[in-house]
This record gives C-alpha cells, structure tokens and sequence, in this order.
C-alpha cells in the first residue's frame, strides 16, 4: 500500500554564496517523492530558496525567533490552518531552540519533528565541543570559551597561535596574533554575543559526516564527505563520499555518547597521521545533504519519515565516490511572487 | 611484494583515472603507470614489474627498476601503498 503523501516545512531557504540547508533538503524530499507538498518557510523575501518553484510551490515568512516565542508560534499556527502541516524540519543552527521549546505544542496540534533535546543542543555547543571530545574518546583542538576580550592576552597559553575565534552559532575567523584576535573578538561579540569560542588551528584535510541519531545512542544513518573545492569563506562547493570506518566510527561515538536525536553533521581535520580531530558539530542537516540522497542514504526522506511517526529501517551502504558540484545560477522570478512575499508574507502558487 | 592492501579497492579506469576511496582523493597516471598500478594490484614484485613494463614500453637504455621504484615511493606518499615489505628479498 503506498503512503499518503506529506505535508512537509522546511526553513533555511538563503541559499546564497553562504548556503542554508533548505533547499537541498527540500531536493532530496522532492527525489524521493514527487507528491510530497512541501512547504517553505523563509526569514526573508529574497531567500533565493522562496523562487525555486519547481521545488516548492508555497512558502511563509515567518519571523525571526528573537521577536518572540508567541509571535513564533502564532505563525506556524497560521501556517499550519493553511496547509496542514504533518512535519517540520529546521535547518538553522539559531532557530532550534525555538523550535526544541515548541515541540511539545506542535506535536498536540498534530506537527511532527525529529529534534535533539536542549540539553543534547548544549552537550555539542562550540562551549562544551572539548569536554565532549574527552567523554567520547575523540580528539579536539585546543580550545578556550571567554566572555571577556581581557581572556585574550594569555589564551595563546592554553590554545596556541594560529586560533579560531568563533561565536557561538557562526563563523570562524583565524587569528595569528593579538591584535587580530582582539578585532575578531569584538566583531564576533557585535554578531553573536558571548561567549566566544577560541579554537586552536589543526592542520588537514577536511572531512564532514551528515548522519541521523535515533535518539537512543544509534546511528540510523550516515554518509562521509571529503571536501574537493573549498571557496574562499571555507564553504564545500564540490566533495565526494568517502570510505572512511574510522571517520563513521567518530559519528558513532558522538550519538553514542550523547544519544543524539535528528540530524547532524560532524566536521572534522585529518592530520598528516591519519588522526581526526573533531571541529565542530552541526545539530541539523549541512548544505550538502542532496549528495546523500545521491549516495543511496536520502536521510532528509528518513527524518520526515521519523518525525511524522512512520517506521523507519537502519540505512544501507552508501556509495562510495558519490560526487556534487555545486553551481550558482540565477532564477528568472515572478515580480508578483516577490510583491506576495513583501506585502502578504506569503506565495502560493498554482 | 610490496604491502598493496589498500590498492586493492583503488578504481581505476581504462584512461587511467583513479579513485581512493578512503581518501576521496583522485589520481591520472600515463599508460606506463597504469601498467605499474595494475602489475601491483596483481600482487606483484618490483622486479617482475620492471620485466612486464620492459616487455610492454620501448624502455631500452632506461633503468626501469629505478623508475618503478621512484613510482611506488610516490604511491607510499598518498598511502596507496604500505610502509612494510613481504619477504621479497630482491627489494632493497
């Protein structure tokens, strides 16, 4: 018997130079099943996810979680009355605490969603990422969380130079001395507040795993990337799936030690001794998520499933040498699509 | 013999492209290396190498063991091929 088809939201729809996940989530939904409805849920009326109209043929603002957990919820409320919605899926590193709060109260109004819990969120944070590492057996850099740019004079001490200076959900700006570790700390500060994560530079190849945690310590699923073309802000713009048991084996420990539930990604350096050292981990799905519905693994098409209460089995073996090429191309919209989404905040197209 | 443990899931085409796929890191090699590359996955040693290398290629004056030699350290510096020796005595 065939399922009945999903209503199914995705966020994250700026896909631009620094991409958001939405539309290649919403891509691998799309290849797995063409009668899915899927909705898109955008933060701004030029999200070029918004005009991708063979994807996705309505789409809501819906505002920024700082404007408040009501307004938040009122919002998908509406959203919800008009299409009925059965899953959500977030891809926003700063939206999942909304979302997490809510969960209780889309799943009474009938909305599924495959999330970490908050204290899962906090266990992988770029503050807690060290103490992680030791718990689960997996190497990290050095690194040091301040709230205070006088930390800076002696951080060098305990994370030697070059350095990382992150914030808490984005970026990453290397500092190879005080004066421009101070100047990135305060333009971290400006964007995302304290604290601020200093991380010491590892030398290596760059490697991601997108996986899915069960919520009980399992792996239902993961593929392994190796990056092959980096632009210039340190984003994959092609990568190839890799065989990789010890890079899988890290993805392992990682759900295994904080049960993880949902998607993530786990970036990682290899060294010249073939030794990994953990990153960072995303708590949702990374832009390049379509290369694992290209590698046989659709795990976008296994977290709606989850989310919406079906049965899911563990996943197979992906392909190895499974490639993407990401390519930048200009879409020929509707002035009325973009009239809809600035005066009404909504476009429904027939 | 050489330690050609990970060569053997090294794809490798007709044109001589080629694949780690530990790694993810890809390699072209010219029809002399292709050679190479297949006579190892075959399992064998340095010298036999050298004689089909000689047989297949105009190779004369050249000293092709040296080359071949030169070949594998190359591939033990992408990790293609191990560190250790089999009891090949002939390989110094």
């Amino acid at each position: 018997m065939s399922k009945r088809p999903l209503t199914i939201a995705v966020t994250g729809l700026n896909a631009t130079d620094n991409p958001a996940p939405g539309v290649g989530v919403m891509r691998a939904l799309r290849a797995d099943n063409e009668e899915d409805r899927l909705v898109g849920l955008a933060y701004d009326a030029l999200d070029p996810g918004v005009y991708a109209d063979a994807l996705v043929r309505e789409v809501f603002m819906i505002p920024y979680p700082s404007q408040g957990r009501g307004a938040f919820l009122s919002r998908l409320a509406y959203v919800h009355e008009k299409v009925g919605l059965d899953v959500i899926i977030p891809t926003l590193d700063a939206e999942l605490p909304s979302f997490i709060d809510l969960e209780p109260e889309l799943r009474r109004m009938g909305i599924g969603m495959l999330l970490p819990t908050a204290e899962q969120l906090e266990l992988r944070s770029k503050a807690n990422l060290y103490a992680l590492g030791k718990k689960a057996g997996i190497r990290v850099p050095e690194t040091a969380v301040i709230t205070d740019a006088s930390e800076i004079y002696r951080a060098h001490e305990k994370v030697p130079y070059p350095f990382f200076v992150k914030g808490v959900f984005y970026g990453a700006t290397l500092a190879t001395c005080l004066d421009e570790a101070m100047s990135a700390f305060y333009k971290v500060v400006a964007q995302w507040g304290v604290p601020v994560i200093l991380q010491t530079k590892v030398c290596g190849e760059e490697l991601n795993v997108v996986g899915v945690g069960d919520g009980e310590g399992g792996l239902l699923g993961a593929v392994p990337m190796k990056k092959m073309l980096i632009t210039d802000k340190g984003k994959g713009w092609a990568g190839i799936t890799v065989k990789d048991p010890a890079l899988l084996a890290v993805a392992r420990d990682f759900v295994a030690a904080t049960k993880w539930r949902g998607p993530f990604e786990v970036e990682v350096l290899r060294d010249d001794e073939g030794h990994y050292h953990l990153i960072e981990i995303n708590p949702r799905f990374p832009a390049w998520v379509y290369l694992s519905a290209g590698a046989g693994v659709n795990l976008p098409r296994m977290v709606a499933d989850l989310a919406a209460g079906r049965p899911v089995t563990k996943s197979g073996e992906y392909e190895v040498g499974a490639m993407f090429v990401r390519i930048s191309l200009d879409q020929v919209v509707s002035f009325r699509d973009f009239q809809r989404m600035v005066t009404m905040g909504e476009v429904v197209r027939v | 013999m050489f330690d050609t443990k990970r060569l053997g899931d090294l794809a490798l085409s007709d044109t001589g492209f080629a694949f780690d796929p530990y790694s993810g890191s890809t390699f072209t090699v010219n029809s002399t290396g292709h050679c190479v590359l297949l006579a190892l996955k075959e399992g064998l040693g340095l010298d036999a190498i050298a004689a089909r290398v000689r047989e297949r290629f105009d190779a004369s004056g050249a000293d092709v063991t040296r080359d071949v030699d030169d070949f594998v350290a190359a591939l033990r510096q992408h990790g293609l091929v191990g560190e250790g020796q089999a009891d090949d005595q002939e390989h110094v």
